[in-house]
């Protein structure tokens, strides 16, 4: 997000910014969600469920937490920033303990 | 016969941004430059390019009657008066909607380039068949946007139809450049919309009054006013087009004086 001298100043006059860099604001909202052809129902509903999964591990502040869409140079990319409280260390176990991980050193051992 | 005709798809998704203009006044540039060129309208339901050249009176066939076969291309094309390089053919009559698909595109178009350096198609506004018709029978593009956000987020699309057709190159003109409203930042910026589409700049257009005299005269710019502002900027996009080093014009720099200089100071980016 860049900043230009107009909008320092129309900041500090508690001005309305100049209507240029809304429309790009705006523009930059609505292309990421046409580039990834989600509606906004559909990334409501992945939001809830990454929410969830991972409320699993972690306890996270809701309120604070969001998972948008970005978009930079024609790419878009799901971000997701969510606060942690705390994590619920002890509270899990792990559902396939090491096995996997054996298997993937195993993969990597034949390659080299 | 030309060898390496470039066929150029001339498109913008929203409706009323300056393609048929670009059309015009590109064709009559390519050909002041000794290109033989064939601008071809593929409207043919809404068609405006025989008005904004002035040839609406002389169209007496179209492609649609090329590939019946009820008449040879040579009579169908429309030379201009002035300008013998340029040529007109318009796809279809207004009253025949539906006809004309994909291959039949193709097929006019590889007549098109056994006889003209440069093919360019003026696209129908929209993403729907008459895009897709106009894009099936394209090499390159060229995208037409104004710095707006509905005119910009239509080009978005485009692009993303024009990449997963393996269009390639896509370059960006922005039309209707307002170079006050810019420096005040109530105007997209050039990098804005060229950060936001992702696009290389073929060049910028200003917005000038002289294009609606043109239009009502059926003149295009570069015709007889090569001195008004856009005329400037066309001509400089077809020397682009061929490949010749032109810088863009600063639309900052167009406005001089105490004014404009506190209007550049005020775009000073500060992070």
């Amino acid at each position: 997000m860049t900043m230009t001298l107009r909008d320092i100043i129309n900041k500090l006059l508690r001005r309305q910014p100049a209507s240029a860099s809304t429309a790009r604001e705006r523009l930059q909202l609505v292309l990421a969600h046409d580039r990834s052809d989600l509606s906004t129902e559909l990334l409501d509903q992945m939001r809830k469920e990454i929410l969830e999964v991972v409320a699993k591990y972690v306890e996270i502040d809701v309120d604070e937490g969001a998972v948008s869409l970005e978009t930079e140079d024609r790419m878009t990319a799901l971000v997701a920033n969510l606060p942690i409280k705390r994590t619920m260390t002890g509270q899990i176990q792990l559902k396939e303990p090491p096995k996997q991980s054996e298997e993937e050193t195993e993969g990597t051992d034949q390659k080299s | 016969m030309a060898t390496d005709t470039r066929v150029i798809l001339i498109c913008s998704g929203k409706g009323g941004v300056g393609k048929t203009t670009l059309t015009a006044n590109l064709g009559i540039s390519l050909a002041r430059q000794g290109l033989t060129t064939a601008v071809l309208d593929a409207d043919f339901g809404l068609r405006n390019l025989d008005l904004l050249l002035g040839l609406e009176n002389r169209i007496v066939y179209t492609a649609q009657e090329v590939l019946e076969e009820e008449c040879r291309l040579d009579q169908a094309l429309v030379k201009h008066k002035q300008e013998s390089n340029l040529s007109l053919l318009p796809a279809g009559n207004p009253r025949m909607l539906d006809w004309l698909k994909p291959d039949d595109m193709k097929r006019i178009v590889d007549m098109l380039k056994e006889q003209f350096n440069y093919v360019l198609i003026d696209c129908p506004a929209g993403v729907e068949d008459g895009f897709k018709n106009a894009m099936a029978a394209s090499q390159e593009a060229i995208v037409v946007t104004n710095p707006e956000v509905s005119a910009v987020r239509d080009a978005d699309r485009v692009i993303g139809l024009l990449n997963t057709n393996s269009i390639k190159p896509v370059q960006l003109v922005l039309n209707r450049v307002r170079p006050k409203m810019m420096a005040n930042q109530e105007m997209l910026s050039i990098n804005d919309v060229t950060d936001i589409l992702a696009l290389p700049l073929l060049g910028l257009v200003l917005e000038d009054e002289q294009i609606i005299v043109s239009t009502n005269r059926g003149e295009p710019l570069t015709l007889n006013s090569v001195n008004s502002p856009a005329a400037k900027c066309y001509l400089n996009i077809a020397k682009r087009l061929q490949g010749e080093d032109i810088p863009l014009i600063d639309p900052l720099k167009e406005s001089s004086g105490f004014g404009a200089k506190f209007r550049r100071l005020m775009q000073t980016k500060i992070f």
